[in-house]
């Protein structure tokens, strides 16, 4: 049984902001149970993942941090329904059903429609679910404002920089509407500035809209930062080593004293080194 | 990627070049015919072709021929190109529908659709229906090939984000499927413009009374030159009026496109 079935860190947290009241009556949990994943190759089968468990819940920010090709990715999509797993279940618990609900997938790049305005792509979640027009546009128009992306809404994603359809992307889960976002190495494709000015976007739009958010991570102290539990899957086969509170409190300011998660992160990577060394020593 | 790539060079060169080469070319060649550097006989003078050109559109054959011809090509090109568009989604989008017809296209396509005039005159008489059929059935493939390629170029994210955000089959086909091919169904289009132009005048020629393509045979069999120069000067100005059509369509239905990626 996972900690992080309880809520984690529940007394540090400010109360939900009104927006999110609503959502919290009827709260989301899913869980992973011993999920693997074997993908059949010429060279044989290869383990993505194994006997992988956790669970999640409610509003919490979830990091899944693990060296690169350890099934981080395969796991997300398994979550997100787009692949079975080749043994074990993802359990959905939601609105007093058990089926998965709709969720928001933020991609590492070009993720967003190439053929859709940046308003078209953010109020897509919701046209998929025949929100009538009007209202798509002015919860479009929210986020829109909220990421800085409102003198672009017309602008197709090529004429806009990476980063900013990265927002796009980020901004068109976050309107969806949905309970669960999945964000595989949204900010993988980055240079370190803009990964952080959009890392502070991130926890500012979180703040405000509040979901469960699953983020996927080579990156540490991302992992860390962003996240209230980080879990630590090893080398392929992705297996579980270690689940994580992260000793931070909300909201969350990325200027903070970094010597706060210094003892976090530092156990996290002493749990990867030995897999990130062995995974470079292979002959390919 | 395309928008690396410096931007399009639009100094009037480029843009007014091809008529300059062509008025240079004229000139010389009515020069040739005045000096009777070249028989007359042979090749009619590019002033007698332009006279020839005006009498025929105005109370000539030319005009009549002109839009016989256009309204082979645009039902043609009407019926077999959105069929090819149509198979073209649904053999992309389906993997079982593309295995089960690929050899099916493979035997077809290398036909020559002309060679199968014949046949269509014994099953549909020698009206319309056979000319229309040969010019579909020419526009059918080019358009069906490119549509599917379209649809397989299509960045699997954008299927993984629909099915996420809860799109359902038919949405997946407006939102992800129908816009993702646009630019490959346009290149397609073009092709199939172009052949189908190619059959229709090819059609004419074994098989009409009217049309560019009947109007060329009869010059050449009573050896009217300048009739038939005149003519091809009509063939030659209705394919680059359908192209420059071609374009204008692609920015209006694709204005996501870069100027780079419209190829039509």
């Amino acid at each position: 049984m996972p900690a992080g079935a309880e809520a984690p860190n529940a007394g540090t947290r400010p109360l939900p902001v009104p927006e999110a009241a609503g959502s919290a009556a009827s709260m989301l949990r899913f869980r992973c149970d011993e999920v693997g994943c074997v993908y059949e190759s010429r060279s044989g089968a290869i383990h993505a993942l194994q006997n992988v468990s956790f669970a999640a819940q409610g509003q919490e920010v979830v990091s899944i941090v693990g060296p690169s090709g350890c099934g981080k990715s395969t796991l997300l999509r398994i979550i997100a329904g787009l692949q079975p797993p080749t043994t074990g279940r993802v359990s959905f618990e939601w609105q007093g059903r058990a089926e998965p609900p709709r969720c928001g997938l933020v991609f590492q790049e070009a993720g967003v429609f190439p053929w859709k305005t940046v308003l078209d792509n953010l109020a897509f979640g919701l046209e998929m679910c025949a929100v009538p027009r009007a209202e798509r546009v002015a919860r479009a128009m929210e986020v829109a404002v909220r990421l800085g992306l409102n003198s672009f809404l017309y602008h197709y994603p090529r004429e806009l920089s990476v980063g900013m359809r990265q927002r796009v992307d980020i901004g068109r889960a976050f309107v969806a509407d949905a309970p669960l976002l999945l964000m595989d190495e949204p900010f993988g494709a980055l240079d370190a500035q803009t990964r952080r000015v959009l890392q502070e976007e991130l926890l500012a739009i979180w703040q405000a809209s509040r979901k469960l958010v699953l983020f996927i991570t080579h990156d540490i102290d991302e992992a860390v930062l962003l996240a209230d539990r980080v879990i630590v899957l090893s080398g392929r086969p992705g297996m579980v080593l270690d689940e994580i509170q992260v000793p931070l409190t909300r909201p969350r300011d990325l200027s903070l004293d970094r010597s706060r998660i210094h003892e976090v992160t530092r156990h996290i990577w002493q749990l990867l080194e030995a897999d990130v060394r062995r995974e470079l020593s292979l002959p390919r | 990627m395309p928008q690396y790539l410096p931007p399009l060079d639009d100094r009037p060169i480029y843009r007014w070049g091809a008529l300059i080469i062509v008025t240079v070319v004229a000139i010389l060649w009515e020069l040739a015919v005045r000096t009777h550097v070249v028989s007359g006989m042979f090749l009619p003078a590019p002033s007698q072709i332009l006279r020839e050109l005006v009498l025929g559109l105005w109370g000539g054959t030319l005009l009549d021929s002109l839009r016989a011809t256009t309204l082979r090509v645009a039902s043609g090109l009407l019926i077999g190109g959105l069929a090819g568009a149509v198979c073209g989604l649904l053999m992309g989008a389906s993997r079982r529908l593309s295995r089960l017809l690929n050899p099916l296209v493979a035997g077809v396509h290398p036909i020559p659709k002309l060679s199968l005039l014949p046949l269509f005159m014994v099953f549909f008489g020698l009206g319309e229906t056979p000319k229309v059929i040969v010019v579909s059935s020419a526009a059918f493939f080019p358009m069906l090939l490119s549509t599917m390629a379209g649809v397989r170029h299509i960045a699997s994210v954008h299927f993984d984000a629909a099915r996420t955000y809860g799109a359902s089959r038919r949405q997946l086909i407006r939102h992800v499927v129908i816009p993702g091919s646009v630019p490959m169904m346009l290149s397609g289009l073009r092709l199939a413009a172009n052949i189908a132009f190619l059959s229709a005048i090819a059609v004419e020629m074994v098989a009409a009374k009217n049309g560019l393509g009947a109007e060329v045979w009869l010059a050449w069999q009573v050896l009217r030159l300048e009739e038939l120069f005149a003519t091809l000067v009509v063939i030659a100005a209705v394919g680059v009026t359908v192209n420059v059509m071609l374009r204008g369509l692609s920015r209006r239905v694709a204005p996501w496109l870069t100027a780079r990626e419209v190829t039509i």
